[in-house]
């Protein structure tokens, strides 16, 4: 990644907001989106990401702010001249006509011969595994066959930025695996910069180069897959990705290069200024742990850094894995912690007592 | 109970409950429009004299009308009429659906729907002779224009003309060309029309390669609707056409009822159905075309 720092900003939001009558949809986004990125826009349902999408395609107006594509000013540009192609949630496949004709939509005003063009659009439908599919009719393809023809719809017209509204939630959770991984080589190879909408959290950690978390109209937090989960910026963002274990602290001084705590259960620790969140204080300082930083200790093995005893108070068994609720003393509530299940190692019952480690370096403070 | 179990199956099927429930109008139907039918087919083919109809089946009646120029003409005039009043009918309905479909606010659209109904809340009749009060020799516009001294006497395109008469016919037939075209349009999911000017193409030509194809059974629906009732349509060529501008249905009454000759009015009225049939199925076909894509 040495020529990273070369990419250049292909989507730009300068303070956009939007308003929808007294409604404030979009409250001030500020973001950049680089060229060739996968970026993910993750939130619940009603948090504006998919009108902060819209707003890129030239759906939606905005109340006030920038939008830039390509460092153009978008203002007054209609949807129909924006350099940008969507991927319908609903994939939008026109009923009337047929699979070839959809995916040539497009190429009306396109100065190629008309075998050129019949060319380029068997090329498209090969590109999403559809080749041999020009003459069916659209209302004969499944879902997963849709969404297919709407990428190639899009694709075939080379557009700098391709939107994906959704693009696999109505698809079972196979087809959308599948579809996950083929989307992120389908961006490989053509090197267009992807914008997808997305409330699943796995989708967006999976496929995106960079992901922005959006509650109520805000963007909560920016930043790659790693960061997001490992230290994200608030207890809200920690609970919407994954999941993670909150337990109240003691800030015991806080010099700015090391922050010493004390939290209920754990102990006393030093934490590095990257650990520590500021600005989430609501509630008192809390700690926040994922669940795999947590490992039950069994006969013989040594933690590699702390060590705590709890009790088993839940085991949940999923095969793979098996979650457990571990109560310690002084914790108000137990311990989630998950467990790989490897040849040898056993699940242990309820009421068991456990030894975990655990080390201060996997902590965030939220202060 | 289980005596008579073929027959208590055949009652509890769903084809059985199906027939039971349709039965009533079934009836109704086979009496009021099988009978006559039969009855008009079978008059078309007797011999009609002053000693009254005889069994002749000869098929001399139906070439009295083919080749009669009375008939010919009369025939065509019914089919340019109903024809322009279709097309006007329909050019006229399709921006008023349009807009309420696309752009009245989803809460007001059955209100809407409802004010366009109004007019029709008074008989056909009635509705006619507004119009004759409108556009008659003496009418609302020859002494409006006239009191104005814009003209000097009547105008008399305005009345007895084949302008008039569609007009008449047009306004007639509106709601019936509305209602279907406006079903059609809400049916198209909105997100088409976006992927069409995502895909380039501005406003207008999404809406002619998007909407208008997608709404196209609905245009269908209001041509059959509004061309199939004014071919034979007999009060506005007697009231608005003043009786100089006789369509078919004038002409079968004239036959029938005047000079009581039965057999030809009735090979009149079937030559008129079978040109309607033949009109209508040349639709259907075109109908199921633009049905094919949009079973879902």
């Amino acid at each position: 990644m040495t020529f990273s720092a070369e990419k250049t900003n292909m989507i730009e939001f300068r303070d956009v907001h939007k308003y929808y009558g007294d409604y404030h949809a979009l409250r001030g986004i500020n973001a950049t989106i680089k060229a060739g990125e996968f970026f993910s826009l993750l939130g619940p349902s009603g948090c504006g990401k998919t009108t902060l999408l819209r707003t890129i395609a030239g759906f939606e107006d905005i109340s006030s702010g920038a939008v830039l594509i390509d460092g153009k000013d978008m203002a007054n540009v209609p949807a129909n001249i924006r350099p940008t192609n969507m991927v319908f949630q609903s994939y939008a496949i026109f009923p009337h006509l047929t699979v070839e004709e959809n995916v040539g939509f497009g190429l009306r005003k396109d100065p190629r011969s008309k075998d050129e063009k019949a060319r380029a659009v068997a090329e498209a439908l090969e590109m999403v595994g559809l080749k041999g599919y020009g003459k069916r009719a659209a209302h004969a393809l499944s879902g997963g066959q849709r969404q297919r023809v709407a990428l190639a719809r899009a694709l075939i017209l080379k557009p700098k930025v391709l939107l994906l509204d959704e693009p696999l939630s109505a698809l079972d959770k196979k087809m959308r695996e599948q579809m996950q991984v083929e989307l992120i080589k389908l961006q490989r190879q053509v090197g267009i910069t992807f914008i997808l909408v997305t409330h699943d959290q796995e989708e967006a950690l999976v496929m995106s180069d960079r992901i922005a978390v959006m509650f109520e109209g805000q963007i909560a937090q920016l930043a790659d897959p790693e960061t997001l989960y490992r230290r994200p910026a608030s207890k809200k963002v920690a609970d919407f990705i994954g999941t993670m274990n909150f337990l109240p602290a003691q800030v015991i001084s806080d010099s700015g290069a090391t922050v010493e705590i004390d939290a209920a259960g754990f102990g006393r620790m030093s934490l590095s200024p990257d650990q520590v969140m500021r600005g989430d204080s609501e509630g008192g300082p809390t700690i926040g742990l994922r669940p795999e930083t947590l490992t039950i200790l069994f006969d013989g093995q040594t933690a590699s850094d702390r060590e705590v005893f709890g009790t088993v108070e839940e085991v949940v068994y999923y095969g793979d894995m098996t979650y457990y609720d571990v109560s310690l003393p002084g914790a108000p509530e137990p311990m989630r912690l998950s467990m790989r299940n490897v040849p040898g190692r056993p699940v242990l019952d309820r009421g068991a007592q456990a030894r975990l480690g655990w080390s201060p370096g996997a902590v965030v403070l939220f202060r | 109970m289980n005596r008579g179990s073929s027959s208590g199956r055949f009652r509890n099927t769903e084809a059985a409950n199906g027939l039971m429930m349709v039965s009533p109008t079934a009836i109704y139907a086979v009496l009021l429009l099988a009978a006559p039918l039969i009855a008009v087919v079978l008059y078309s083919l007797m011999v009609d004299s002053k000693v009254g109809l005889s069994a002749g089946l000869t098929f001399d009646n139906y070439i009295k009308v083919w080749t009669g120029r009375i008939d010919q003409a009369l025939m065509l005039r019914s089919l340019t009429v109903s024809a322009m009043v279709t097309l006007v009918t329909v050019a006229l309905a399709y921006p008023v659906a349009y807009f309420v479909s696309f752009h009245v606010r989803p809460e007001r659209k059955s209100m809407w729907i409802f004010l366009i109904t109004i007019p029709f809340w008074t008989s056909y009749l009635i509705r006619v002779f507004l119009w004759k009060v409108i556009l008659g020799y003496n009418g609302v516009i020859n002494s409006g224009l006239m009191n104005l001294g814009i003209i000097d006497e009547p105008l008399t395109v305005i009345n007895y003309s084949l302008g008039s008469m569609i007009m008449t016919l047009a306004h007639a037939y509106a709601a019936f060309a509305i209602l279907p075209i406006f079903v059609s349009l809400e049916k198209i999911d909105r997100s088409f029309l976006e992927a069409g000017q995502d895909l380039g193409e501005s406003k207008l030509m999404t809406f002619f390669r998007v909407t208008l194809p997608l709404s196209m059974p609905g245009v269908i629906a209001a041509v059959l609707i509004v061309f199939i009732p004014t071919i034979g349509d007999y009060v506005t060529p007697e009231l608005i056409g003043g009786g100089k501008l006789p369509m078919i249905a004038n002409r079968i009454e004239a036959i029938m009822l005047k000079q009581n000759d039965k057999a030809l009015g009735s090979a009149i009225a079937m030559t008129a159905m079978l040109i309607v049939a033949a009109v209508a199925v040349v639709f259907l076909l075109l109908n199921r075309r633009f049905l094919k894509g949009q079973s879902k």
